[in-house]
């Protein structure tokens, strides 16, 4: 057996170092990385990177920033495994690797022009915040924008001070829900579906964009159909389990897709009917 | 170049030899009573002519059970690729194993590509094996159009009674043929025995179950919903033994080991199978397949349905080695002619 060292591989990571990190909640840390020697990750909204940790293994973590943020990137990590349990111990500082960005991100050009209803619920928020981000990076571009956010509990809230100016923006629709209120709570509280009805929307020329926990999808599109918004034009973006991200190891695989490739990001049109999807 | 050369029986053994010499041959061994797995020989005697599907297909050498990706080292923050390789040459590949290669190589070259696969095949000789009869009633080779030869080999055998014939299909093979020096060429008798060899074969291989290969795709394409799963469902064990011994099952797990000093280690990857229980579970539990049903599916779909919409190809190549080794006797043959019965 000859063993050899490559100049190319798929495997290979780029090295990274955490500029920022800190908790979010009791369970999501955040994280602003920037690749070494000043490379921008170069991304667009919706893809996901491969997050490596010498010694213990890689995880798939959805950009949580605009690519209009061109020297660094920001990730939110929910501590549930292996990998994300030993991101939640590093601090500023530390180096990790970095594959990608992998996989097909919203489509930006075909978005522009038009009015975005953005529907995200609990983790949703952090993919779709590179993309609402991107938008309001690039405002004048867009139509109408709607924002509609729903999480558990007011505690769960991720990018509190973000959210908060998108709410205070003359350019954009915002509402936000919580399944169950505290006793500061001012703001809506019910599940998420219940703030489609109300939003005042031309369906022709509105793309409707859900990013949320498998549990939501049936329900959120279900409302968003009733708004008579076409199918063409809903996006979602769609979580699995992923180990290499290059559409080969199978563990990602939607039925005929591999979500590390031909997603995460779907139309609604393309995944409607496919039992493995939704 | 001579298409096709003749190897007398008596000089098999001198040809596998002199291979042998010169580099790693790797070729179906008997491993007790109608078991064999391709391992390295060093003569033709040790070669079983006649056999059935081994154990494991020779998927073994193009995507080795555990490979390492990278080798790290956390002081330095380094992380390089590797690549592990052998030059070999592949005797006796039966028609069913070839086709999996080629899915294989499908897969593999389809972009992104593997690097490591690919240059890992190019350094593997494949020498091919004609079945003149079934190899037992679990093959279904014929339906899916892999009892003949269809290419992927640099040279091709068939065994004549004294004598074999081979095809040359590439400049590699003519080099193996030249450099041996047993080779005949084949005179116009032999080549004639060969055509009515194969002419014998079409009355031998039949469609093996109650469906006609264009109208497989068709009976998957609605198999979705199908009670068949359910069936599955009760029986199937979860043991992954099915896709390990698939010629064109390839999905893996990444994994890294860090050596003692707790410093250096690899990042490797070994065969992974989606009908273990945890293959499609994400953060939070969620588990995308979680019964077996669901997961059985999944696997006769990669073989009829979703690769034949990627690459117009079944990635089942007849061979019959999930149903040969399913603890719980399921059948793929058995399976298709359910599926069949239901659509009617």
């Amino acid at each position: 057996m000859k063993r050899i060292e490559l100049k190319e591989s798929e495997y290979i990571v780029a090295p990274a170092k955490i500029l920022e990190a800190r908790m979010m909640t009791a369970q999501e840390k955040y994280f602003k990385i920037a690749l070494e020697g000043g490379v921008s990750l170069d991304h667009e909204p919706g893809q996901f990177v491969m997050v490596s940790l010498l010694g213990i293994g890689e995880a798939p973590i959805s950009i949580s920033s605009s690519p209009t943020k061109r020297s660094y990137f920001e990730l939110v990590v929910r501590n549930a495994g292996r990998v994300t349990n030993a991101l939640h111990k590093m601090e500023a500082g530390d180096s990790l690797g970095i594959r990608g960005p992998f996989g097909r991100g919203f489509p930006v050009q075909i978005l522009e022009g038009n009015d975005l209803l953005f529907v995200a619920g609990g983790l949703g928020v952090v993919p779709l915040r590179s993309l609402i981000n991107f938008v309001i990076d690039n405002r004048r571009d867009f139509g109408k924008v709607h924002i509609l956010l729903g999480c558990k509990k007011p505690a769960d809230l991720l990018f509190a001070n973000e959210i908060n100016d998108w709410g205070k923006r003359l350019d954009v629709n915002f509402s936000c829900t919580v399944d169950k209120a505290d006793p500061d709570w001012k703001g809506n509280i019910g599940l998420i579906t219940s703030l489609i009805p109300g939003v005042n929307l031309n369906p022709k020329r509105t793309f409707a964009i859900v990013v949320g926990p498998p549990i939501m999808y049936k329900f959120v599109l279900l409302e968003i159909l009733k708004k008579e918004i076409p199918e063409k034009q809903i996006y979602v973006s769609l979580e699995r389990h992923m180990k290499c991200g290059i559409g080969k190891c199978g563990h990602c695989q939607i039925a005929q897709y591999y979500c590390c490739k031909d997603g995460p990001v779907f139309s609604y049109d393309q995944i409607k009917g496919n039992k493995e999807a939704l | 170049m001579q298409q096709f050369v003749v190897l007398k029986k008596e000089n098999f053994d001198a040809f596998i030899s002199s291979l042998a010499q010169t580099q790693k041959v790797v070729a179906p061994v008997s491993r007790g009573y109608n078991n064999f797995s391709f391992q390295e020989v060093i003569s033709g005697k040790e070669i079983s002519l006649k056999y059935i599907p081994t154990i494991l297909p020779p998927k073994k050498y193009f995507l080795p059970p555990r490979e390492t990706l990278t080798a790290y080292n956390k002081r330095e923050n380094a992380l390089n690729a590797i690549l592990e390789y052998e030059k070999m040459v592949i005797f006796g590949v039966h028609t069913c194993d070839l086709a999996g290669i080629q899915c294989l190589n499908m897969v593999f070259v389809d972009k992104p590509k593997d690097i490591n696969y690919i240059i890992r095949k190019n350094k593997i000789a494949i020498i091919g094996l004609e079945c003149n009869d079934y190899c037992d009633e679990y093959a279904s080779c014929c339906v899916v159009e892999n009892h003949l030869p269809n290419g992927g080999y640099d040279l091709f055998f068939t065994d004549l009674g004294d004598a074999f014939i081979v095809h040359i299909n590439t400049m590699l093979g003519e080099e193996l043929v030249s450099k041996a020096a047993v080779f005949k060429p084949a005179d116009a008798k032999t080549l004639k025995s060969l055509e009515s060899l194969r002419q014998m074969k079409r009355s031998i291989f039949k469609d093996e179950v109650n469906v006609k290969h264009e109208n497989l795709k068709i009976l998957f394409d609605s198999a979705f919903e199908s009670k068949v799963w359910e069936d599955l469902n009760k029986r199937c064990v979860a043991c992954g033994n099915c896709t390990n011994v698939c010629p064109t099952c390839y999905c893996f797990d990444i994994i890294d080991e860090p050596n003692l000093d707790l410093n250096t280690g690899v990042r490797y990857r070994n065969w992974d199978s989606c009908q273990n229980e945890p293959f499609a579970k994400v953060a939070g539990n969620e588990n995308f397949r979680k019964e077996r049903s669901q997961r059985q599916r999944h696997r006769y779909m990669r073989k009829f349905k979703y690769p034949v919409d990627k690459y117009s190809r079944y990635f089942c190549t007849g061979c019959g080695r999930c149903s040969r080794t399913c603890m719980a006797k399921i059948k793929l043959k058995e399976t298709i002619n359910d599926l069949a019965k239901e659509t009617k």
